[in-house]
């Protein structure tokens, strides 16, 4: 089968793959439908995360058919359409059993390296390199998905493919940043970057009840989308004082959460970006966390910043004075998504989150390495480039 | 009182012995070292201690016959049951060769998390053959690739 793989840094591929198969009795393979880029296949692109190898299929957020089950599925059948969740996780360790999903023990065959690099293995994730696991991506015909009766959940009739597909990371990423960072009636929640997981966030805050969203990106394309598709307000940090304009949007106070859904090649004007640019080119830093800062010195006293966007490893300038002295919590996840998918799919049927403007270029297999650079770029208004294995 | 040259060699002493635990944590281990609670390996299972016979543990741990001893207690918090397994002849290793995978305990290490996931799931995980494409011979792919198949043996401690 056709598959998109990473081929070496800032190089992808179109390859023919070998089938997945039943490994385990608790697998099935789904024959993929749909399957989003994301802003995080960027870092592994970049060569930011160096766990990759020339030949790894790439794709975590993805949706399709159940082609094969396993002995052990109970929950679904051949022919079910169904989305599937981007971290695979067992459903029966401590850590599932608390709804932290994304911490499961049993996810990750190779718990090695995370150990070695966090202290901690976490579980694993779909084509996100040999430290999460070593999986196959979607960006293929077929993928397998072990765990499936805990990591698949059946679509209901109603919701198409393209409003469906993004339930499987987008939407339960930023449902998880809203929930964990204790989002709740009469918040001001301020949300660094427009893309699908900024969004998604930026929606899960309204619907749990904040009183004033407010999204921060510089791209025209994703505000108008956000003002549009979401229901928030917008700020271009390329045009305004961001932290002048929170503190007069909240009364003075500043947000009582702050969302970072960026990550660790964040952008910023100015001098800020070149210095941490070339930190990060010389391994002095891995990761860019200019939006974190931001959002740590905007915040409210006591309030709540959540890092959502994906970081690696060690970051420079991290303002950990105002971190303590203002009784700030700092909090962070992948996402747990087993425990909200199924209320996104029951709001995405009553019409509550839309998510198909999204996907502004829908394209086939073999478009691979075009779909990525224009979503890398930002060309021609791409928010999310999308592959669909059988066109 | 405790004086500025006294304080320094404390903490330069005490440096010391934190860089040599990780390179080497038989340097620093207890005088009975092999005996109480050196070089246990431990994970917790969700699963209530009866769950888990010491006599009759878990096939990839039972392999290890004789050359182990295991110890089940309940975790705290009802957080499930702690599994603590041991080589008798064994002490660990010093950081890298944990960390590529390659000590002496690396075999034990991989046997207590598919013990684990035996009791808590039913199966052990798989991942190959995973489907992938043509895999070039690059220093670095070839560093991954070798540290990925040591991976399930590696770890902290």
């Amino acid at each position: 089968m056709k598959a998109v793989t990473w081929r070496g840094v800032n190089e992808i591929g179109v390859e023919d793959v070998p089938e997945p198969t039943i490994l385990n009795e608790h697998d099935i393979i789904v024959e993929v439908g749909l399957s989003a880029t994301c802003g995080s296949d960027l870092h592994l692109v970049g060569g930011y995360i160096p766990a990759m190898r020339a030949g790894d299929v790439l794709g975590h957020e993805f949706m399709g058919t159940v082609a094969e089950i396993g002995a052990g599925v109970r929950k679904h059948h051949v022919g079910d359409r169904v989305v599937v969740v981007s971290f695979t996780s067992c459903g029966q360790c401590w850590y599932c059993k608390q709804g932290l999903w994304s911490l499961c023990d049993n996810g990750n065959p190779n718990p090695g390296i995370t150990e070695a690099l966090w202290g901690q293995a976490i579980g694993g994730c779909y084509g996100y390199s040999h430290a999460l696991g070593g999986y196959a991506g979607s960006h293929a015909a077929f993928i397998r998905v072990p765990y499936a009766d805990q990591g698949a959940f059946t679509i209901p009739d109603g919701v198409s493919d393209e409003r469906a597909l993004f339930a499987s990371d987008a939407a339960p990423t930023g449902w998880t940043g809203a929930h964990q960072a204790g989002v709740g009636p009469g918040d001001v929640v301020a949300v660094w970057g427009a893309g699908g997981v900024g969004q998604m966030a930026a929606r899960a805050a309204l619907l749990m009840g904040a009183d004033r969203v407010v999204v921060i990106d510089r791209f025209d394309n994703r505000l108008e989308q956000v003002r549009t598709h979401i229901g928030a307000e917008t700020l271009d940090y390329e045009d305004v004082d961001v932290a002048a304009e929170l503190r007069e949007m909240s009364g003075g106070r500043g947000p009582d959460v702050c969302i970072e859904a960026v990550g660790m090649e964040a952008h910023t004007p100015g001098a800020q970006h070149v210095y941490d640019q070339v930190k990060q080119q010389m391994r002095l830093q891995t990761d860019r966390p200019a939006a974190v800062r931001d959002a740590i010195y905007a915040c409210r006293k006591g309030g709540t910043v959540f890092t959502l966007g994906v970081f690696a490893g060690l970051v420079d300038k991290f303002p950990l004075g105002a971190v303590m002295n203002k009784g700030l919590t700092l909090r962070g996840a992948q996402q747990h998504g087993h425990r909200y998918i199924p209320e996104i799919l029951e709001r995405m049927s009553r019409d509550e989150v839309t998510t198909e403007h999204l996907a502004t270029h829908v394209m086939s297999i073999d478009e691979g390495p075009k779909g990525y650079q224009m979503f890398k770029d930002k060309e021609d208004g791409c928010v999310r480039a999308v592959f669909r294995p059988a066109s | 009182m405790i004086s500025t040259g006294e304080n320094a060699v404390r903490a330069g002493g005490s440096l010391l012995r934190r860089v040599r635990s990780a390179l080497d944590p038989l340097t620093t281990l207890p005088a009975h070292r092999g005996q109480a609670d050196s070089g246990w390996l431990a994970v917790t299972i969700l699963c209530e201690p009866q769950d888990i016979d010491r006599d009759n543990l878990p096939e990839p741990l039972a392999e290890l016959g004789d050359r182990i001893e295991a110890r089940v207690h309940a975790a705290a918090g009802d957080k499930g049951t702690e599994l603590r397994v041991r080589l008798r002849e064994s002490s660990p290793g010093p950081a890298p060769g944990r960390f590529s995978g390659t000590d002496s305990q690396s075999d034990l290490r991989s046997a207590l998390r598919r013990a684990k996931q035996l009791i808590e799931v039913g199966e052990v995980l798989k991942v190959d053959p995973t489907p992938h494409g043509e895999r070039a011979s690059t220093p670095g792919g070839l560093l991954l690739e070798a540290w990925t198949r040591t991976a399930p043996k590696a770890g902290l401690r």
